[in-house]
């Protein structure tokens, strides 16, 4: 029969990574030419922010104690609109079935969806970090920083991705995901505020590097975890 | 091409399908008929490889769902009532998206033959968010025939289209079934499918209740068909 | 409907009774402790209470990974009947703590791990609760709330751990016990005696609300079956 011959031309394995990076070339696209999602998630940070600014009165000396927890709770609540958004986005004109009636694995999907929020999550990251540098005085510029941002941000995409495909698929889907995600990213959030506040306050690296570690077992568990559900979640 | 033995799809405790049995030869065009809530979606989502039958086998070009979905896939192509296209892509970039999602060869040169045959090549470069209800449809069929699949599933796919656009749909569904594939297609509105396909099923109560091939069936006598069907 | 196993009837009993003699060990047995007087008698439930949610936490979680194994609804119901059994004892182990917490440490609530991470655990469940509401298709729902309890019951104990790496004002009260924590104390004989009583009496009575829980669902799945048949 010509469609055996037909499909054998193309096996799905071999073009996994032709998809995850199908999946982000097409998110990254998209979001360039709309700059939807990255606008609403910028103004959300800076208003977060703000808020924090008036709600516990930042003078020098408790800006440089409050400022990881600052950073980081911004990060978490404007991570949960840009993931909330990124998902509604497969979701409103069927995508997601258009998406799984490919020939492709449903971890690749996955991994694109999870690369390009993590790719969103760091714009915004790269963009509040100075601002918040200027606005407050506090030099932020600390490669152990940027490390704890990176790691941070990596588990909380990992959680945030597959619990955000979960969440769109409820009839409450607005309100849904931050009520499933911040109850179990709380060990990044710790994580993260403490490495954060150790390097920003000097500390020797042996007194942060708990902190980091907890981050990497965090991102390796939860990623592999999410990578072994994701099916559960879309496969019907 | 496609065969159905026994299939039974149930949600939680709810049964829509009751051991249905359903095959198609090559080539043919079946319309599946059905009140609203008679399962045809849920059958076609079976069929498109996106939903798991509870029980029963179902087999598509030779292979089986849900062990062999993957081949499955590679042979099929869906349209349904909502366009799965992304509004912030041009024509041209989703079709680019779904053509690497199947690993199409040469890629660039099928976009155009492709936004050829459904007659968007001048808008190529436009964003989906612009088209209208019709056109975004017929980029829908670009997407669904891009891979070259031999069985095409379309469900409703003449929803919230004005009659130009239906009519435009109806000469496009028929240039692309007529290319040797086989094509299966839900539909409640009788009158739509009357001219496009060559065989009739009726959707009822779980099961395939009737079939009836074009040639045997007078035109006018679709509706009695259908009715008939119905009651059983 | 099946009528109520004996097996559970004389379960039942046993609980009741069970529980009345742990009651009574705590208050005539157990001596009194020299600096926290009565309030310690609070010890024996609180840990008890605990005890309890942590069987219902690993049930929920081994439920969990057999739902999504083997696509059987009824571990859906086991899974939710472990989930409420666990949420409530915590709730109840949290507020005994704070209890015995307002004398001994000052306050009623301390960011201590082993509170907190209860605290935490029981967001977990309410967000469970709250996903399962916002679904309709049965199926689906049971999915979704396996994968949950699989990300929770991995999460927890990293949060857990994660808190721990501050410093803990909470008593060991098997194994090593750091003067660093107020409220500790040496348990004598007897009261060890009446700990442990508590917690098989406790893990008996688990065992007979768990059962019950899990024999209403099925009674309530049988309703809605029933429900459906008169339907059609």
């Amino acid at each position: 029969m010509h469609n055996e011959i037909h499909t054998a031309e193309h096996k799905p394995t071999s073009n996994f990574l032709s998809a995850v990076g199908a999946v982000v070339w097409k998110d990254l696209a998209a979001e360039l030419r709309s700059r939807e999602l990255l606008s609403a998630m910028l103004v959300f940070a800076l208003l977060v922010i703000l808020i924090f600014n008036f709600a516990l009165e930042l003078d020098p000396q408790t800006r440089r104690v409050a400022t990881p927890g600052i950073l980081w709770a911004t990060f978490a609540f404007a991570g949960t609109l840009g993931l909330n958004r990124s998902m509604a986005v497969e979701k409103d004109r069927g995508c997601l079935d258009g998406l799984l009636l490919a020939p492709v694995d449903r971890s690749a999907i996955y991994f694109g969806k999870t690369i390009s929020n993590l790719a969103f999550m760091l714009i915004v990251e790269v963009i509040v970090l100075p601002v918040y540098s200027v606005l407050y005085n506090t030099n932020l510029f600390n490669p152990g920083l940027i490390v704890v941002i990176l790691l941070g941000s990596v588990g909380y995409v990992a959680v945030g991705t597959l619990l955000s495909s979960m969440a769109v698929q409820t009839r409450t889907r607005d309100v849904m995901l931050p009520i499933l995600l911040f109850p179990v990213v709380i060990p990044i959030l710790i994580a993260a505020v403490k490495a954060s506040s150790g390097f920003l306050q000097g500390l020797a690296l042996p007194e942060v590097m708990p902190y980091i570690n907890l981050l990497i077992v965090y991102d390796v568990i939860f990623t592999a975890a999410a990578y072994m559900v994701f099916d559960y979640v879309v496969e019907e | 091409m496609i065969a159905v033995t026994k299939l039974v799809k149930r949600f939680g405790l709810k049964t829509v399908l009751r051991g249905l049995d359903f095959e198609v030869q090559e080539g043919e065009f079946v319309a599946l008929l059905g009140p609203n809530g008679a399962g045809k979606t849920t059958f076609l989502r079976i069929l498109a490889s996106l939903s798991q039958p509870t029980l029963g086998e179902v087999r598509i070009a030779g292979y089986r769902l849900p062990s062999q979905a993957s081949a499955v896939r590679h042979n099929l192509g869906v349209v349904s009532h909502l366009p799965l296209l992304y509004g912030d892509l041009t024509a041209e970039e989703n079709l680019r998206f779904y053509g690497r999602l199947y690993g199409v060869q040469e890629l660039s040169q099928r976009i155009d033959e492709v936004l050829e045959l459904v007659g968007l090549s001048s808008r190529r470069r436009d964003l989906v968010r612009t088209f209208s209800r019709g056109m975004q449809q017929r980029l829908a069929i670009g997407r669904a025939i891009l891979h070259d699949p031999n069985v095409l599933l379309f469900d409703e796919p003449h929803t919230g289209l004005d009659q130009d656009a239906c009519d435009m749909l109806d000469r496009l569904l028929r240039k692309v079934a007529g290319q040797g594939r086989t094509v299966v297609m839900t539909s409640h509105d009788l009158a739509r499918v009357e001219d496009l396909a060559s065989r009739f099923d009726v959707l009822s109560r779980g099961v395939i209740s009737a079939s009836a091939n074009r040639s045997k069936l007078g035109k006018s006598n679709l509706l009695d068909f259908y009715r008939q069907a119905l009651a059983g | 409907m099946k009528p109520q196993p004996l097996a559970l009837k004389a379960l039942s009993v046993i609980s009741v009774l069970l529980f009345l003699s742990a009651l009574g060990m705590v208050f005539f047995y157990a001596p009194l402790e020299i600096t926290m007087n009565y309030v310690q008698k609070i010890f024996y439930f609180h840990i008890a209470n605990a005890w309890v949610g942590m069987l219902g936490f690993i049930a929920a979680a081994v439920a969990g990974v057999l739902y999504l194994v083997k696509h059987d609804q009824k571990w859906d119901i086991v899974g939710l009947a472990a989930v409420e059994i666990s949420l409530v004892f915590f709730l109840i182990a949290i507020i005994s703590g704070s209890i015995w917490a307002r004398p001994t440490w000052g306050a009623y609530w301390t960011w201590e791990p082993r509170l907190t991470t209860a605290a935490i655990l029981e967001m977990v469940y309410i967000a469970y609760l709250l996903l399962r509401q916002g679904i309709d298709d049965p199926d689906r729902r049971a999915r979704f709330s396996a994968v949950y309890t699989l990300i929770g019951s991995i999460s927890v104990p990293i949060t857990f751990m994660s808190i721990r790496l501050f410093r803990t004002i909470h008593p060991v009260v098997i194994g090593t016990n750091s003067s660093a924590s107020t409220g500790s104390f040496d348990m004598t004989s007897k009261m060890l005696v009446t700990m442990f009583f508590a917690l098989f009496s406790f893990s008996v009575i688990f065992i007979t609300l768990f059962w019950h829980r899990i024999r209403q669902g099925q009674l309530a799945q049988q309703v809605e079956q029933l429900k459906l048949e008169e339907l059609q």
